[in-house]
This record gives structure tokens, sequence and C-alpha cells, in this order.
């Protein structure tokens, strides 16, 4: 089975993944792409409609591990040690959210990651975020 | 010259946590996750009662790190909205009475958030609490932590900084 249908999966099995309505957009080689659709119930500030930190920082944790997994030297699963997030603006009400994390160093117990939110302006990204992950082994 | 009699306990708390409720329910994302806020004086107490759908990792089962982080969120905002509100409300400057009527103030806007994943989140309730570690004009600073069975046992931790809202007028 490829990869990327493995890492759909995977996400599908994740309860809160599906109630948010992520999905993968691609996936491979250490890197991983989703969107996440609008929706009223993930909403922060009710007089402009601007979604809540906590919804971005879900999607932007969830395609951070991802994207660990994905790396091809990392045998197993991960679970996040720290991850950080800059809101540089407001996202715009109304348009989903898409997010693109990279693993760009993966050592034997610890792998290091960043990622972008963006929305309908790639220009500007709403978010960025830098984390750590565990380096889960085979048993 | 008499000092005027303090109002009737009932009615001091009753006003309070009308206020708060009227914060919180401001926010569909809170509803959303289904946290409610317990207030002791002006220390408030987060609650996160455990649901199938907050779950991340289904095979140990733990909770989503997105909803460890976005519980933390919300503490910290609400935690920080409430700390300037509570002043403000015991100062005279913001009536209890219109923030209950629907007329709420702008929540502060998070600049940076860090969390710490201690360990995993089990499939329990959760609490975590806020402490405001500087609270100024324009930016704020606020740590929060979260707990489930043992308080002294936080399973995450967070430090964010926020952009208060400008002064209303």
């Amino acid at each position: 089975m490829d990869k990327v249908k493995m890492a759909r999966q995977f996400i599908e099995a994740i309860p809160h993944a599906r109630e948010l309505g992520m999905e993968f957009t691609d996936i491979g080689d250490g890197a991983a792409t989703m969107r996440m659709p609008y929706d009223p119930r993930l909403v922060g500030d009710p007089e402009t409609g601007v979604l809540h930190g906590g919804a971005v920082y879900a999607l932007l944790d969830t395609t951070c591990g991802a994207a660990v997994i994905a790396h091809p030297s990392n045998p197993g699963g991960t679970a996040t040690i720290g991850l950080r997030v800059d809101y540089m603006r407001a996202a715009t009400a109304g348009q989903a959210l898409r997010t693109h994390a990279q693993c760009y160093h993966l050592t034997r117990n610890v792998a290091f990651v960043r990622a972008t939110a963006m929305d309908d302006d790639s220009e500007n990204p709403v978010a960025v975020a830098n984390g750590t992950f565990t380096v889960e082994g085979l048993k | 010259m008499s000092r005027r009699r303090p109002e009737p306990v009932q009615v001091v708390k009753q006003r309070r946590d009308a206020a708060l409720q009227a914060l919180v329910q401001g926010v569909p994302y809170v509803q959303f996750l289904g946290i409610t806020f317990d207030r002791r004086g002006d220390e408030l107490t987060a609650v996160l009662p455990f649901h199938e759908r907050l779950i991340g990792n289904p095979m140990l089962p733990a909770i989503h790190g997105g909803v460890t982080a976005a519980l933390l969120e919300v503490t910290a905002v609400i935690g920080l909205a409430w700390s300037v509100l509570w002043d403000e409300i015991e100062a005279g400057q913001v009536d209890a009475e219109q923030l209950i009527a629907g007329r709420l103030p702008r929540l502060p806007k998070t600049i940076d958030f860090t969390v710490d994943y201690l360990r995993s989140g089990l499939p329990r309730d959760a609490y975590a609490r806020a402490q405001v570690n500087r609270s100024g004009r324009r930016y704020a600073s606020v740590h929060v932590e979260a707990w489930q069975d043992n308080r002294a046992r936080a399973f995450a931790q967070a430090t964010g900084h926020f952009l208060m809202p400008s002064p209303r007028g």
C-alpha cells in the first residue's frame, strides 16, 4: 500500500482529526500537506468569524506528526514533545486552512519539524510552527 | 457619610457567574470542545470532560495533542480576559449587566503559544489553570498547566504571549 493511502487511513482513524474535517492533500518523504474546511463551530471570535487559535494549533500539530511518520528514516509512530506556534494574522472567515509541514532533521530519538498554515492568500501565512517530536523505534 | 451596605452575597455571586458564563459562551470553539469554567473568587479552573471525539491516538488511547493545546490556549485567553474584566467590574468601569446582555469585550489575541507535552493525556476529564505572569497595556504573558487525576503531575504546560484589545471608547 502506498504511503499516501496509509497516512490517510492513519489520520482518518483519529477521531479528533475527523471531527475537525482534516484531510490530506499530499504526503511523502518527511513532508505532509493538509486541509481543514472552515467550520463555524471552530470560531474564536464570533464578531469576526475568525477561527480560534486552538483549532489552527490542532491542524498544525497533526500535520507535523504526519510529516514525522512520513519520514523515510522513521520506523514507527510519533508523539509531540514541544510545539511553538506563532500567529501572524487572523485566518480569513469562511476560508479553509491549508498546512504544510516538513520534518527537516531526524535523530535516533528526536524529529525536528516546521510547518506553515495558510488560507486563500498563500503569500501571507496565518501561522508558523516549530516543533520537536519523539522517534519511536520498532520493538 | 455612611458607607454603602455591601450587596447580599448571592447577588454578587450570581452576577459574577453570569458575567463569566457570558464570556465563555460567546466563544463557539469553547462550546465545541465542551470546556466549562469553575470559579472560586477570581480563580478559574477550566474543565474538559472526556469525549471519544477528543481522541488523537486510538491505540493508547490518548487525547489529541491539538485538544490539549486548545484546552491550554482557551484557558489562557479566558483566564487573561477574566483577570482584566474582574478588575474593571470591581472598579465599576464595566457593568456586568451589559456583559450578561451580550455586549462582550474583545478577547486578547494570541501572538505565540508554546506547549510542553509532559505525558500523554488519558481518556478522562482534564483540568487547567492559567497564571497571568504579566499583563501590560499592550502585551501579556501567561503560563498554563493542565492535569488530570493528580494536580502535582501536569500532563502538559504552556506559555503564550498575547496582544491586549485596545481600550474601549
